[in-house]
């Protein structure tokens, strides 16, 4: 009985080990480098201030020219100047970026997630925590574009319609004139 | 006998299962020291009467008491330690079947008390070799005989030396040897240790020739008691016929039914 | 057609269902702590449930990562995206099928044997005996049974995700010539950790559920034969529904 008992444990045992390697794996092999940017002693905050931020989320990625440099930390709306404050979580070693530099919404791919990117500007200070990143660019909603597109579309139809019934009018109303004076 | 003896008291008890009635007025006394047997045709409800001493059913009126302690409101804890001074045998051992007949007989002892290891060995061995099973300590339930079986589940039943014991048919299905085995078996544990006996059981042979007392029940009721001699001199249809073991009597051989005659000519059912 | 007196004792009977589930719960809950005081048998039951059930989860998982794989790729394919093939397996593996399947596999195979290990218990009045002995049976006999179900569950979950990963990686990059590079760093890039947790929460829910049910029927299964057939089969059958249910308000939660 002892023997059956120890074989079991080791069983259980080994069984544990697994699952939790497993998890162990899931957990932080997968999500890829999201895990160490969340810690705040690694990072330093900054604020950027949009009209529109489209579909930025909480966690997007904060790029220049395309590489990772932190992440979206916060969204808020800042009712004084009416527009929406976005809070950068930038890596610590990122810590040269011109406080002039510029913040684009952008989207990944034509239909893709919302995110971040910085250009950098020429100033010789640079960004520490709590700057504020005073050239923003709003996100380019679809939608305003089609409508702007169509719109435009309908102003080219309208201005060329009112040139043809003006030419139109002149011999109409000749007509009607001598039309009256011949009776 | 004065209320002091009595270690159970069921005084004036109805029970029901389900709207059928079970026990109708029932009395019956235990007194300490003695063997008293239970008796009665199948399905009287023996083995509810135990269910109710022990706690495990509730009755709808009356009292019954163990040890002086009314077992209808007692709180969990405390009906556990009541079961605690009490052995049951079941009818079938209920030996607990992923466990060798050794750590089947400690396993009252491993919960309720804390001995070193030696200790605990010693009480088991001796406690087999009550029962002459000392040699099958390290089989499993499934390869032991039903006798066999159910004298483990005595020596388990008396581990923790409790003050009453109660056997609920632990004759039924035994062939002779086996049966004189537990007749021992209950007697000298009666007699040498003062153990209060309580027997649930229909061999009336047996049964005479061990208890100091017996109840016959019978529709709810208890319909005699007395000592076996008293028994076999009473005069009642439904004792005599109990006794005697005949097939017709005050019980009926036949189940009700609708006339013979006219069931056997009727068109048969659709 | 289900006469109007018939439905509502059917409605009364499945309320009257999950108060008594509810009520054992606690009941349950309540000797958890005092069956860990023997972890001999919690121990063997983690082994039961979990140890003896990874055969089974990693094959499936295996070849449901395969599945994935295959039709994955079929499917990306025609949007040109093959390359996040990766992406697709990992968060359906983990935020669904992981989860789901691994229960549905347990209720089968480690659900009825519960089930019918408690009822047969029940059945030689060997849990009446362990009341009498004054021990409580669902102390001694269901507890560590529910606690192996609720420890192994997530674990097993863990466990089939990875080989389910595996798998689809195995059917991308081996038959279908996708980079590994390619597979590995989108998924990387997609998967985050709220999804993972969200895998977890599920994983740990599905566990006790599955472990409560079987429990549950067992003790209050008829002590009969038919009776302990009838409790393993209604075990499985409710554990699925209520999975899949859970499953449903949980993805909701979570959005």
């Amino acid at each position: 009985m002892a023997q059956t008992n120890r074989s079991m444990d080791i069983g259980t045992g080994l069984f544990v080990l697994l699952g939790f390697a497993a998890l162990g794996f899931l957990t932080t092999q997968l999500p890829g480098s999201g895990l160490q940017l969340s810690r705040s002693s690694q990072s330093y905050a900054v604020i950027a201030k949009f009209d529109d931020i489209g579909g930025l989320k909480v966690g997007a990625p904060v790029t220049m020219a395309g590489v990772r440099v932190g992440q979206v930390g916060a969204i808020s709306y800042d009712i004084s100047v009416y527009k929406a404050a976005v809070k950068l979580t930038i890596d610590r070693r990122y810590d040269h970026i011109p406080d002039d530099s510029d913040a684009a919404i952008q989207t990944s791919g034509l239909l893709g997630a919302n995110y971040i990117a910085l250009s950098p500007g020429g100033s010789d200070t640079f960004l520490h925590a709590g700057s504020e990143l005073q050239f923003t660019q709003s996100a380019i909603v679809l939608e305003s574009l089609i409508n702007k597109l169509f719109a435009s579309f309908a102003g080219n139809k309208d201005s060329s319609a009112s040139k043809d019934s003006s030419a139109n009018k002149e011999p109409g109303d000749d007509k009607k004139g001598s039309g009256k004076t011949s009776k | 006998m004065t209320d002091d003896d009595a270690v159970v008291d069921v005084r004036e008890v109805h029970y029901a299962i389900g709207g059928h009635a079970v026990f109708t007025g029932l009395n019956v006394r235990m007194r300490r020291g003695a063997i008293t047997a239970v008796m009665g045709p199948s399905g009287t409800g023996k083995t509810t009467l135990l269910r109710l001493i022990m706690g495990q059913s509730v009755a709808q009126s009356g009292q019954v008491s163990v040890f002086g302690q009314d077992v209808v409101h007692l709180k969990r804890r405390d009906l556990y330690r009541l079961r605690q001074r009490v052995g049951l045998l079941f009818q079938n051992g209920a030996l607990l079947t992923d466990l060798s007949v050794f750590e089947n007989v400690a396993f009252p002892v491993r919960e309720h008390a804390d001995l070193p290891e030696p200790v605990l060995r010693a009480l088991v061995l001796m406690k087999l070799q009550a029962v002459g099973l000392r040699g099958a300590a390290d089989l499993m339930p499934a390869e032991l005989s039903g006798g066999m079986a159910r004298r483990v589940a005595l020596a388990r039943a008396i581990v923790m030396d409790p003050e009453v014991l109660i056997y609920d048919e632990p004759f039924v299905g035994l062939d002779p040897i086996s049966m004189g085995v537990i007749v021992r078996l209950i007697q000298s544990l009666n007699r040498l240790l003062g153990i209060t006996s309580i027997v649930v059981s229909h061999d009336v042979r047996e049964i005479g020739a061990i208890a100091n007392y017996s109840y016959l029940l019978s529709e709810g009721k208890v319909v005699a008691e007395g000592s076996p001699a008293e028994l076999n001199r009473e005069q009642k249809d439904v004792v005599r016929q109990f006794m005697s073991g005949s097939p017709d009597g005050p019980v009926p051989f036949h189940y009700p039914a609708p006339d013979y005659f006219e069931q056997l000519l009727e068109h048969p059912r659709a | 057609m289900i006469s109007l007196s018939h439905r509502r004792s059917l409605a009364l009977n499945a309320i009257a269902k999950i108060g008594g589930v509810s009520l054992f719960l606690l009941r349950l809950l309540g000797q958890c702590v005092p069956a860990l005081a023997r972890p001999q048998l919690v121990i063997r039951q983690i082994y039961n449930a979990g140890a003896r059930s990874l055969v089974i989860i990693m094959l499936c998982g295996l070849f449901v990562g395969m599945v994935l794989g295959l039709q994955g790729y079929q499917l990306l394919q025609r949007f040109g995206s093959e390359s996040a093939l990766g992406v697709a397996a990992a968060l359906g593996l983990i935020k669904e099928l992981g989860p789901v399947l691994t229960a549905l596999l347990f209720a089968g195979r480690a659900g009825t044997s519960l089930c019918s290990e408690i009822g047969l218990m029940g059945a030689t009045d060997q849990l009446a005996a362990m009341e009498m002995m004054a021990v409580d049976p669902v102390r001694h006999v269901v507890a560590p049974r529910f606690l192996g179900g609720f420890i192994a569950v997530p674990l097993l979950t863990a466990i089939f995700n990875c080989v389910g990963i595996y798998g689809a990686q195995l059917i991308g990059v081996t038959m279908m010539g996708i980079q590994p590079g390619t597979f590995w760093s989108q998924m990387q890039s997609a998967v985050g950790l709220s999804d993972v947790n969200e895998g977890i929460i599920k994983s740990v829910v599905f566990g006790a559920t599955c472990s409560l049910l079987a429990v549950y029927e067992g003790y209050h299964a008829e002590p009969t034969a038919e009776g302990v057939g009838l409790a393993t089969t209604r075990t499985v059958v409710t554990s699925a529904v209520l999975v899949l249910l859970f499953d449903y308000i949980l993805t909701a939660a979570f959005l």
